[in-house]
């Protein structure tokens, strides 16, 4: 076992990369356009909150090889449903830290926002919300981690990404192109973590927290 | 006029409700410049009543009363009694079931509440503050809603942490985090201060701090109301602090005002057997705590204030003036005013004559044949 496969084909591992990141990041993209109006809707109306939070978290249960060969005979192969895919899965992690971070906003605080003569949006654009930051992104940090390791399945059906040398290695049995899709496929995840600590850190929330 | 250069506002019960359309004398044509007029707002309740839904029983049960412009106002009364549900009506956090509020003759109902609030400051227990704002940022909120330019709010920002006791170099950049309650309470007062409202709306806000900070508070906010004039209206279940802060208390229980009355008419002649519990006036020292020694002393005799006697303020209460003058073991004590000019004397008998709940000497009081201070 050994990354020979890394110094043979840098070039190949460092595109791969580029499109695992890509398809990744865009995936994150599609699903944090969708989390935050489920999310705002599920922390709103508590009528909602269990439906939505149950129905993401039976998502996130189907086995993924499954999700992707469901799509198959409507949407084919290719980016398009592993955009889906991963997509779904991001949600419960999304929806579920956007709840718990608008629904922890201190009552006393809100209350004084309206009392000021802030109007609803205002409250919420300015009091609500960044409040909420940190815990939000906190999700987005866990669902964009697992997102990473889990679009190395999208190779599967065509949709590239470092998956695509996991694959080729279990095909060919090469251990070497397994080892660096993995160390890849980590650095990768690890990179995104440690960015998305610093966005945390730089709420300005957190920022108050730390001058305390 | 009285020491605190208040004018003396005559006592109302409750009883004289506001005659018909007496509150739409202050209806200026021009009442919606209020916003940058500054001065104080008359403020009329009319029938007002809340339900909450699922309530049993009213939250605030026909209500009538006005509160003259630059009046400061303490609801008082035990949790429960609506006292803070009426408060949250005045700048709409919550909206009647029935009746009418009016702010200088305007129906509150008709104007956005945002507006309104932004007319309003608005001081709550926990002051509230954003944490994620900075100290200026916090105070600025209210300015930066109306759209001021920055330079006139970083102006008023200072100004106003200069008022509330906290020298702006020192406050503006840090965090509410970074306060002690006491500190965040200050903030939160400026913050309600900001954009100069016609009236302040504060509900318990030194509920929560030390016995020791509250009473500093006391004493901001009262100094800060004679410099400012604003009409108040302030929340509280504490007697002492109702005592010490209003021109007039409105006592409250189960949603109904039992009393509408200066703080020293209420201690003196309690309209029921629930307003007597209330301000504790079958204890002769506690009573005696809230009455200051102006109400009970003789005037002067023709010889002036006898030599050597010990001096006490008008403002100081009889609980601390029979208490010296039991240590000091004299018959009597000399009443100064606040220049230290010598006004009355005060003796056993004196005080003893306000140890009991009197319905004369309250009318006195109110008559002015007697004066009040506060």
């Amino acid at each position: 076992m050994n990354l020979d496969y890394l110094f043979r084909h840098p070039e190949r591992v460092l595109d791969l990369t580029g499109e695992h990141l890509i398809l990744s990041a865009l995936a994150m993209f599609f699903a944090v356009l969708l989390a935050i109006p489920l999310g705002a809707a599920a922390a709103r109306w508590r009528r909602l909150t269990l439906p939505i939070l149950g129905l993401l978290g039976a998502i996130y249960t189907v086995p993924s090889l499954a999700f992707l060969a469901f799509m198959i005979p409507t949407l084919g192969i290719g980016r398009t449903p592993a955009l889906i895919a991963l997509a779904a899965y991001a949600q419960i992690f999304l929806v579920r830290n956007l709840v718990a971070g608008l629904r922890g906003v201190d009552a006393a605080t809100l209350e004084a926002a309206r009392g000021q003569g802030m109007t609803g949006w205002q409250v919420f654009r300015d009091v609500r919300w960044p409040l909420a930051l940190p815990v939000a992104i906190a999700g987005v940090r866990t669902a964009f981690v697992s997102t990473i390791g889990l679009a190395s399945v999208a190779a599967w059906i065509n949709a590239g990404g470092l998956g695509t040398l996991l694959f080729e290695g279990i095909t060919r049995d090469d251990p070497s192109r397994i080892l660096t899709g993995a160390v890849a496929i980590t650095a990768l995840a690890l990179l995104a973590d440690a960015l998305l600590r610093l966005a945390e850190r730089n709420t300005a929330i957190a920022r108050a927290r730390r001058a305390a | 006029m009285t020491p605190g250069g208040l004018p003396a506002l005559p006592p109302r019960r409750i009883a004289e409700a506001p005659a018909p359309g007496g509150s739409d004398e202050t209806d200026g044509r021009c009442s919606i410049e209020t916003e940058s007029r500054g001065g104080a707002s008359a403020i009329a309740f009319e029938h007002v009543s809340k339900v909450f839904s699922g309530a049993a029983r009213p939250a605030v049960d026909d209500v009538s009363l006005t509160v003259a412009p630059g009046e400061f106002v303490v609801l008082l009364g035990p949790s429960g009694c609506g006292k803070t549900t009426l408060l949250k009506l005045v700048n709409r956090l919550y909206e009647p079931t029935s009746g009418r509020i009016a702010i200088d003759g305007r129906p509150i109902a008709d104007q956005p509440a945002p507006q309104l609030r932004r007319r309003i400051g608005y001081v709550i227990q926990q002051a509230g503050l954003f944490p994620h704002y900075r100290v200026w940022e916090n105070v600025a909120t209210v300015p930066r809603l109306l759209g001021w330019d920055k330079r006139r709010i970083a102006t008023r920002v200072d100004d106003l942490l200069e008022l509330v006791g906290l020298p702006p170099a020192e406050y503006r950049m840090r965090y509410p985090m970074q306060l002690s309650g006491g500190e965040q309470q200050r903030v939160g007062l400026a913050r309600a201060l900001a954009a100069d409202p016609t009236m302040v709306l504060m509900d318990e806000p030194f509920g929560a701090l030390d016995a020791i900070t509250r009473t500093r508070l006391q004493d901001e906010v009262r100094r800060i109301h004679r410099q400012l004039r604003q009409t108040t209206l302030f929340v509280t279940h504490d007697i002492e602090e109702a005592v010490r802060l209003a021109d007039r208390i409105v006592v409250m229980r189960t949603g109904r005002v039992v009393q509408y009355d200066t703080p020293l008419a209420i201690v003196l002649d309690p309209a029921d057997a629930f307003v007597a519990d209330l301000v504790g006036a079958d204890d002769v020292l506690r009573r005696l705590s809230l009455i200051p020694a102006a109400t009970a002393m003789r005037p002067l005799g023709p010889g002036g204030p006898r030599p050597d006697t010990p001096t006490v303020t008008m403002r100081s209460d009889l609980r601390a003036d029979l208490s010296q003058l039991l240590a000091d073991d004299v018959p009597a004590l000399t009443v100064v005013d606040d220049d230290g000019r010598p006004v009355g004397t005060l003796d056993l008998a004196a005080i003893q004559a306000v140890s009991t709940p009197n319905a004369e000497l309250a009318d006195d009081v109110a008559a002015g044949t007697a004066r009040p201070t506060r």
